[in-house]
């Protein structure tokens, strides 16, 4: 990790240039004080997304002009997904689509909304974000790693033998994990208890949680509904990643789950439905929450499962499909085409 | 003689509202059962503090998590039948496994709710619970141990499991008692058989130690109320200075404190020894104390036990 304070862009690219040279490294994260747009620092993003395979260059959202933000976003996301495949494909096991369908979400949450410090992860009054889709490990850690929770190079370790990077997430073992999830319908009473202790010890941080739909077919989260509903939780916003397919199959030829808006407004919940892949919306809605003061927020965000890979897009068997070789070259091919877009420049 | 006798919820109720007066973190969780599990008067002194979240287990567990996470302490009570069993996974995975500092208190357990039958009898909750890696479990004998268990509990970080009875006994433990998780108590001393007894069935084996006496066996009691972590000293000691080794619970005997002892014993040092609980069924209908005398957990059936431990024992040598 490279921090750069008033930083001069001609040293910093000169020193990632000479450290790729001599030590063949590159960094994970670069932190940037006072960076007065993007424009400067695309050559150092450009230089590492062609040398790094896994996140590249990742600066704080803060930095980036509020018009380039949503793009920006755009690209990070398929930072997180080429990582996570890449995570998938080493582990040989994984949860591709889902990595697909919520990194969207999960990058713009990480990289632009929560309200998280990596050099103090256990700070009493950081916004709880609850990840109940466990299984989709691979973009989640990736998003820490990308906020600087851990270093990008423990992605490498995905599910290996004593690994911190289990199939689903430890929080005693990795800074920036909340809550071990992994079995369905643990995370939204999570996210219930955090919200009331919100309330109840007057830090008023805001709590998050991302729930699968298929998930949902667990009846804890409906008693966690009431409860929060019951409580006027208007701290806790649960994102559901609509992606409407589940392992058998579609979520609809298993257990319908339409109208699951209406589902939610019956239990109390201010409901909007969102497109879980435009940036700009999310950044909207999470930036104006809740929706409803005095009720918890639900956003269905309408997902496409294996979002970016063309192979990979609404198919069932994708839901832990593993990419081949050729696969996740191909799919790394598809997802890189957003990253080439910035201007390329040469020593 | 007749003792003064005391439902231990009493005693866990009010020293809870002690300690939240003193902790603003203290908070409690309750599933509906506000009344059984003698919450009323918490709810009117602190009732920012406490959450029902009506007939919902599993959510009521995940709720404890989140609080802890949220750096609250918070007493999640109820039913032990209904928290252990309906609400296991969240047990396994949101307190042990995740280590979240919540106190999970098992009320009206064993078979105290007797005539209601084996939907509501808790004689699996050892089992359910032991297993389980971080989390602590306890069964504490009287009145005055669930003070102290509950003092010891606002201090122990990390989650655990207290199993306490509505069945009235009397205090049997020194009123000066403090709690040290993992370790045994002697209540008697003896060198001819140990009982070990946790819970309500703390007192019937002093009891039954007193009719042992009668017969010139001297046994040795032991308040086993720490399940998990147990007192390996203290069964290994009594393995090895006593002829035996009789277990008492209001518990299966499969996966409780006969287990755990059990556990310790044959692999360390094997000695003769009996589990008394209930034998692998379900238990009829009938009032707490007929169920108790129904499976011979009384003075006279631990007295029993151990004559017969004795008559079929090796002399150690």
């Amino acid at each position: 990790m490279y921090l750069f304070r008033n930083s001069d862009h001609r040293s910093l690219l000169a020193t990632i240039k000479s450290d790729r040279r001599s030590l063949g490294i590159c960094p994970d994260f670069i932190a940037v004080d006072n960076a007065p747009g993007l424009s400067y620092l695309q050559p150092i993003q450009t230089l590492c997304v062609r040398s790094v395979p896994a996140l590249g260059i990742l600066l704080p959202a803060s930095s980036i002009a509020p018009a380039a933000l949503p793009h920006w976003l755009h690209q990070q996301a398929n930072r997180v997904r080429i990582s996570a495949l890449r995570m998938v494909h080493h582990a040989g096991i994984g949860h591709t689509g889902g990595d697909m369908s919520s990194a969207d979400i999960l990058t713009t949450l990480y990289l632009a909304i929560l309200n998280v410090d990596p050099t103090e992860p256990n700070a009493p009054a950081r916004d709880r974000f609850i990840m109940s889709k466990g299984h989709c490990s691979g973009a989640f850690y990736s998003v820490l790693a990308a906020r600087g929770f851990f270093p990008t190079s423990m992605l490498d370790t995905y599910m290996d033998p004593l690994s911190k990077l289990n199939g689903h997430p430890d929080r005693n073992k990795l800074p920036g994990v909340e809550a071990n999830t992994g079995p369905l319908g643990h995370g939204l009473p999570i996210a219930v208890g955090n919200a009331l202790a919100s309330r109840m010890s007057g830090l008023n941080f805001r709590t998050f949680v991302l729930t699968g739909d298929g998930e949902l077919q667990e009846g804890s989260n409906w008693e966690a509904c009431m409860c929060a509903a019951h409580y006027g939780l208007d701290d806790l916003t649960v994102i559901v990643d609509r992606n409407r397919i589940q392992q058998g199959d579609f979520t609809e030829k298993t257990i319908r789950m339409d109208p699951l808006a209406e589902k939610f407004r019956a239990f109390g919940f201010a409901t909007e439905e969102i497109d879980g892949h435009d940036h700009a919306a999310l950044l909207a809605r999470f930036r104006t929450l809740p929706i409803e003061a005095g009720k918890p927020s639900c956003l269905i965000a309408n997902t496409i499962k294996g979002k970016g890979i063309s192979f990979a897009e609404n198919k069932p068997e994708w839901h832990h499909g593993v990419p081949n070789a050729d696969q996740l070259a191909a799919a790394i091919a598809e997802l890189s085409v957003i990253l080439a877009d910035a201007t390329e420049v040469r020593a | 003689m007749t003792h003064q006798l005391f439902d231990c919820r009493d005693a866990y109720s009010q020293e809870l509202e002690a300690l939240a007066a003193a902790d603003p973190r203290i908070v409690a969780v309750v599933n509906d059962s506000v009344s059984s599990t003698k919450l009323k008067s918490f709810r009117s002194k602190f009732p920012d503090r406490f959450v029902n979240v009506g007939i919902a287990e599993q959510n009521m567990v995940g709720v404890g998590a989140g609080l802890a996470l949220g750096n609250m302490l918070p007493y999640v009570c109820g039913a032990s039948c209904f928290l252990t069993a309906r609400a296991n996974e969240q047990v396994k995975v949101d307190l042990g496994y995740t280590n979240s500092n919540v106190k999970l208190c098992g009320m009206s357990s064993g078979m105290a709710y007797g005539e209601l039958g084996p939907t509501h009898h808790s004689i699996e909750d050892f089992a359910f619970t032991r297993v389980i890696p971080n989390l602590a479990v306890v069964a504490p004998a009287d009145a005055i141990e669930t003070r102290a268990l509950m003092r010891y509990s606002a201090q122990h970080v990390g989650p655990m499991f207290l199993r306490i009875s509505r069945v009235p006994v009397r205090n049997v433990m020194p009123e000066d008692f403090v709690f040290t998780l993992g370790k045994a108590h002697t209540l008697r001393k003896g060198n001819d058989i140990t009982l070990m007894a946790n819970g309500i069935l703390v007192e019937r084996a002093l009891d039954a130690a007193d009719i042992l006496s009668s017969f010139g066996i001297d046994a040795r009691v032991l308040n086993m109320s720490s399940v998990k972590p147990i007192d390996r000293e203290a069964i290994l000691d009594a393995a090895r200075t006593t002829r035996g080794i009789v277990t008492v619970e209001e518990h299966s005997v499969y996966g409780g404190l006969g287990g755990a002892v059990a556990e310790i014993v044959a692999q360390e040092h094997p000695t003769r020894i009996k589990i008394l609980g209930i034998p692998g069924v379900f238990a009829p209908t009938g009032s707490s104390d007929f169920l108790l005398e129904h499976f011979n957990l009384t003075a006279t059936g631990i007295a029993e036990a151990a004559q017969q431990l004795l008559a079929t024992s090796r002399t150690v040598a």
